[in-house]
């Protein structure tokens, strides 16, 4: 081994010339995007960034600090309404009020971090689980978010700018959404997430090499839950219109499954979980109208349903896949990608 | 002021008590053992040094400050560190992170200039240099560099063994604790163990306590010993006199067996 090596190799972002050549190929790729394909395909596209912060930032936790959270359709509410009330009725412009939103979010996550340092488990699984449905029915009591009415986003506008287009908000998106994905990169390869996974291992390892637990457990809540409401602070453009029943606990277990089929603790994992299964969930939302299956599922529906039982179909196979990946291949898309790398190492020709 | 001293400590479970009054104090540079059956209290006393337990009675000052009732995180800002018996090592890390988590607390990268990490020149990427490299420095004191980028989940207990030790040597300590250092190493781990145990005394200064089975080590390289039975002190004294204690003899030199590793 050389004697001078240069320990910045370890945590360095572009580990070589390939990857800074596959990192200018996606930059090139995203911009080019909404110039190749049609309009619903950019909305698909935002709606699979969104859905990548937020499995990002819950991979924090869930994969990386080995929390769980069944709530972070809260916090995505949090950042949601947040974000659009802080517009409208404090006129405060779009990024500032996107960013307080999400620190309010924070906050939220860093006082459900609190219960978290004496549970574990089940426990933890319920406390996030009611947070979840507290927040949606708070918000659905209060007139000034709109109780049960919902709320309209106003016009996005950034200075000048006037974003009224998919295509436009677009590159908004993918913006914020790689600056995010570089950062929370950034954080696991240093200090804190190291104390993070620290953490997952061996708790009490980790508090006797003087990482205090109660700072870095709220820190990784209150984290996630950022990410969680800067991804909601974005949803609420995206769809222009919110209400409460959209933030369900549904919600929260897709997001769970995103980072679950993508392989805890990995962030490319946790993109490829996010970007499958919201393309997933769209595609499903409309199985009805699939050729064959859909007449299918409409007939057993009827014999065995309600008609409103296919509607949310994609959630049973959420479940169902969920089920699978922790049965079979518990490092989910990771881990078949990483054994396919070792398969192709040693692949003869 | 003794360098480090425990008085009068107590802490029982459910009304059994696993030490009681238990009293003595360490000079700095010491290598001082604590030896005693399974069971003793040895590695309840290592818990309530380090904060993991608080005891029920008694006081632990370290340079004079008081320990009792300090987090376990708290305790190691002070200058301790320790092993653990039953390994616990950041398993799903390599060597070299385990070892930096060691460098925790010498480090002061937070959110924000983690987020930054943008290249060498950065807050973050100064540091990250600066800690790899005396990191590096204790992979090359404890003969790791053929493991340093493995997880250290595969790696053999042995080796998982010194992996602990590379962590805590990283926080700088100025007291060690090492609970069963050579457990369930072979008799070339050992000597290797015990080389290093010596090297960390000598040429770092550091004042180690050591919990350990093998008596031979013990007698070997220990200034003073502490015998503990059932949470009491039976004796303290040097080797020598240790050695000549009745109940020491009956419990571990009487008989032929007594020189090999206790289970
Ligand atoms: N957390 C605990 N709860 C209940 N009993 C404990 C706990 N920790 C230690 N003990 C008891 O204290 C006694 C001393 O244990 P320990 O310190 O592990 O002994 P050793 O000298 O072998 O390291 C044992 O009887 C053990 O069962
Ligand atoms: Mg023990």
């Amino acid at each position: 081994m050389d004697m001078k090596r240069d320990y910045y190799e370890d945590i360095r972002f572009f580990t070589s010339g390939v990857t800074v050549f596959w990192f200018v190929v996606l930059i090139v790729f995203l911009s080019a995007f909404p110039f190749l394909v049609k309009n619903y395909y950019v909305y698909v596209a935002n709606y699979m960034a969104i859905n990548v912060i937020v499995a990002v930032g819950l991979n924090i936790l869930v994969g990386y600090t080995g929390q769980i959270s069944l709530g972070h359709a809260g916090f995505f509410a949090i950042g949601a309404y947040g974000t659009v009330t802080l517009m409208t009725s404090a006129h405060v412009p779009f990024l500032p009020a996107l960013f307080l939103a999400a620190g309010t979010a924070a906050f939220f996550g860093f006082l459900l971090g609190l219960p978290a340092l004496r549970l574990e488990g089940p426990y933890l699984a319920i406390v996030t689980l009611g947070f979840g449905l507290t927040v949606t029915q708070v918000i659905g009591k209060l007139d000034f978010f709109g109780g049960r009415q919902g709320l309209h986003a106003p016009d996005l506008v950034i200075g000048s700018w006037n974003l009224d287009t998919d295509r436009e908000f677009y590159y908004l998106v993918m913006v914020i959404t790689v600056v995010m994905v570089v950062a929370v990169r950034n954080i696991i390869k240093t200090r804190v997430g190291r104390a993070f996974i620290a953490i997952r291992d061996a708790d009490i390892a980790a508090e006797a090499m003087g990482v205090n637990l109660v700072v870095f457990k709220t820190l990784a809540f209150a984290l996630s839950a950022f990410c969680t409401g800067i991804a909601g602070g974005l949803y609420a453009f995206v769809l222009r219109f919110i209400e409460p029943e959209i933030f369900t606990l549904l919600m929260s277990i897709m997001f769970l499954a995103m980072v679950v089929v993508g392989g805890l603790g990995s962030i490319m994992g946790s993109i490829t979980g996010a970007c499958l299964l919201s393309w997933m969930d769209l595609q499903l939302r409309n199985i009805l109208s699939f050729p064959h299956v859909g007449t299918w599922l409409e007939s057993l529906s009827r014999m065995y349903f309600s008609i409103t039982g296919v509607s949310n179909i994609q959630f049973i196979l959420f479940g169902g896949i969920m089920i699978a990946i922790m049965l079979f291949e518990p490092l989910g898309i990771f881990g078949i990608w990483i054994r396919t790398k070792k398969y192709w190492k040693t692949w003869p020709f | 002021m003794p360098f480090f001293q425990v008085e009068a400590l107590s802490i029982s479970f459910g009304g059994l008590a696993a030490l009681s009054d238990l009293s003595f104090s360490v000079e700095k540079g010491e290598i001082f053992a604590i030896i005693g059956p399974n069971g003793a209290g040895k590695t309840t006393l290592f818990n309530c040094i380090n904060g993991i337990y608080r005891p029920g009675e008694g006081s632990i000052r370290f340079k004079g400050q008081s320990l009792v009732g300090m987090r376990p995180d708290r305790v190691a800002r002070c200058g301790i560190a320790r092993t653990f018996q039953n390994i616990e090592l950041f398993s799903h890390m390599n060597t070299m992170e385990n070892i930096m988590l060691g460098r925790h607390l010498h480090m002061k990268t937070g959110l924000f200039r983690g987020a930054f990490l943008w290249g060498k020149g950065s807050f973050a990427g100064k540091e990250e240099r600066e800690n790899r490299q005396k990191a590096e420095e204790i992979i090359d004191f404890l003969d790791l560099q053929s493991v340093r980028n493995a997880f250290v989940g595969a790696l053999p207990y042995g080796t998982q063994k010194v992996v602990e030790l590379a962590r805590a040597l990283a926080t700088e300590p100025e007291l060690l604790l090492l609970d069963e250092p050579c457990a369930g190493m072979n008799s070339e781990e050992k000597q290797d163990m015990i080389f290093w145990i010596k090297d960390i005394q000598d040429e770092l200064g550091v004042t180690i306590l050591l919990i350990e089975h093998d008596m031979n080590m013990v007698m070997d390289i220990s200034d003073r010993i502490l015998v503990i039975n059932f949470g009491r002190q039976v004796t303290l004294g040097t080797p020598d006199a240790v050695q000549r204690h009745p109940e020491v003899i009956k419990a571990y030199l009487g008989e032929e067996a007594a020189l090999e590793p206790h289970p």
